[in-house]
């Protein structure tokens, strides 16, 4: 019995780490006004590169330093969290819901909807992620529901190609079978008997999803299309830190590590859950 | 004559590429009896079985005879007619406990699901029934195993949970699909004699698929065995085991085990039975045209 409890702390701790982090991010972002030190759009050219707290040079207030227009990187960066986690969660919980219904109805049911659904994914999967995204904002306009539209609508086969396979291999189970010979109908079988058992499937990229919707919008502000100029992105924040990368590094270094640990703890946290969320690993 | 419980008659079915599976297969269930159905591995037990309850896989259809559920013709109904029909009066008791039961759900909803659904139980009443079944097949601690998740359960007690929940809804027939085959030899019996008791008490009738002539003495009144899809021998169990008419049934009977003397019994069915068989059948093919 060692062995599978090791497992179970491992992925307690795991759960724990990931979760904090993206508790302390999501925080941070919910009450970004109370806690910024400064004003992220308040500029200051007296100010301008001013490096983190611990090198010679750094001003009080200024933890992590300013960037080349006198910014707070600290301010800016709590703020960013403020659009990477509506664009996070809507985006993700979008993509999810769609998704995983015509993953859930392709897989369980087959015949014809199953080939409509998977041709459609193998059309959509055909289109480079990163240059549909661009093409979609570009067309629908900047601002932040249209990046959460295009994310959607870019990630939505993701879930789809899981969830479908997932519930196929269910379908094929003796308690579905003993179910339909309960007397129960197809839509009730696949609610009450298959969803379950792909909900911890569903559960992890979801939060999976939530990371690469991250770095969706990263890249999205990184080319300038996400959101308007003028409020802080993580993306944002990098594409002006590469233009100082010699004169001031930790521009460009802060807003990387606090993306990496995001999206990182994002797929770790949604791995966690899934093994609390499966009963029998549980 | 009462109406059987069960009237199979003529019943043929064919692969997608007109292999016939099943050649005009027609057995009876009479109510509160035992029917045992016997025969290889392949020769379609489990699937007059599943031809019963409606769970086909899609490449088999039935192309001709028909299925009555207590008098009525199940081929005439509506598949939603025909469902709600046979999840009321019919019920399985399945082969894999393993894979019968939905891991991700707990046992009590699973066994009320059919109670409270189907039949339009109020939940108390259904929950009730099911811990009064789970008393009857001698689970001590009904109560803890409607909360656990099968996979706290062994596999005799999840056979225990399967044959409570067929017994429940108190069907008129249940489809017993080799009910032990997947159980080790010690739990194998006390599962058979619990069928049969509770059988007896429920006066359920069953048709009850196996491979296994020892069962099908322990448990049943009547006996088919089939062959290749085709029922070659019918009769009471008693006379089947005294006078088995079919040269094939006295083969299945010698290439039954016995303890005693494991090894010299165990001989395979005869070449020159096989033959017959195959003739046989040939005979039944030539002269049967697909509907």
């Amino acid at each position: 019995m060692a062995e599978p409890r090791a497992v179970t702390r491992r992925g307690d701790a795991r759960l724990w780490l990931a979760g904090g982090w993206l508790l302390l991010a999501l925080l941070a972002a919910i009450f970004a006004p109370l806690i910024a030190p400064q004003d992220p759009l308040a500029q200051d050219l007296m100010f301008e590169r001013l490096p983190p707290f611990w090198m010679q040079g750094s001003e009080p207030g200024f933890w992590l330093g300013t960037d080349s227009l006198g910014r707070d990187l600290l301010s800016r960066l709590i703020y960013g969290g403020r659009v990477a986690f509506i664009v996070a969660f809507a985006a993700a919980s979008a993509a999810c819901l769609v998704g995983s219904a015509l993953g859930l109805i392709a897989g369980y049911f087959g015949g014809w909807p199953d080939r409509i659904v998977s041709r459609i994914v193998d059309v959509w999967m055909a289109f480079p992620p990163v240059l549909f995204a661009i093409l979609l904002v570009a067309v629908f306009g900047t601002g932040l529901t249209s990046v959460i539209i295009a994310i959607a609508i870019i990630d939505w086969t993701r879930f789809c190609r899981v969830i479908r396979a997932e519930a196929m291999s269910q379908a094929r189970m003796d308690y579905v079978e003993n179910a339909r010979i309960a007397g129960f109908g197809r839509i009730g079988i696949m609610l009450r008997e298959v969803l379950p058992n792909v909900a911890p499937a569903i559960v992890a990229l979801l939060s999976l999803e939530m990371g690469i919707a991250v770095i969706v919008e990263a890249i999205l502000s990184f080319v300038n299309l996400s959101i308007s100029t003028d409020d802080p992105t993580w993306g944002g924040i990098i594409a002006e830190g590469r233009l100082s990368i010699h004169q001031a590094w930790w521009i460009l270094v802060f807003p990387l590590i606090t993306l990496f640990l995001t999206v990182l703890s994002f797929s770790q946290f949604g791995e966690g859950l899934k093994n609390r969320f499966d009963p029998v690993m549980r | 004559m009462s109406v059987p419980c069960l009237a199979i008659s003529n019943l043929s079915a064919t692969l997608a590429n007109g292999v016939r599976v099943l050649r005009s297969v027609s057995l009876a269930v009479e109510p509160g009896v035992v029917t045992a159905l016997v025969g290889e591995s392949g020769a379609g037990k489990s699937m007059i079985g599943k031809a019963v309850l409606g769970v086909l896989p899609p490449s088999v259809r039935i192309v001709e005879g028909n299925i009555a559920l207590e008098g009525i013709d199940l081929g005439e109904l509506k598949p939603k007619a025909r469902r709600v029909l046979v999840g009321e009066r019919a019920a399985l008791i399945p082969q894999d406990p393993l894979t019968a039961l939905n891991p991700s759900r707990r046992i009590g909803p699973q066994m009320t699901d059919r109670l409270v659904h189907i039949l339009g139980w109020a939940g108390d009443k259904a929950d009730r029934r099911v811990r009064q079944l789970l008393d009857e097949v001698q689970i001590r601690d009904p109560d803890r195993v409607m909360q656990s998740y099968p996979h706290e359960l062994s596999g005799g007690m999840r056979q225990r949970v399967l044959i409570a929940a067929a017994f429940a809804a108190e069907p008129r027939l249940i489809v017993a699909d080799e009910p032990t085959t997947a159980l080790d030899v010690t739990v194998q019996k006390q599962i058979l004699r619990l069928i049969a008791e509770l059988q007896k008490e429920h006066g359920t009738a069953i048709l009850f698929v196996t491979h296994d002539l020892g069962v099908v003495a322990k448990i049943s009144q009547n006996v088919s065995v089939l062959y290749a899809g085709k029922v070659v021998e019918q009769a009471d169990t008693p006379s089947l085991f005294e006078n088995p008419q079919h040269a094939y049934t006295r083969a299945l009977m010698a290439a039954t085990p016995r303890y005693t003397d494991p090894l010299a019994s165990l001989k395979p069915v005869d070449e020159t039975v096989l033959a017959g068989l195959a003739s046989e059948i040939a005979a039944a093919d030539r002269d049967w045209v697909a509907p």
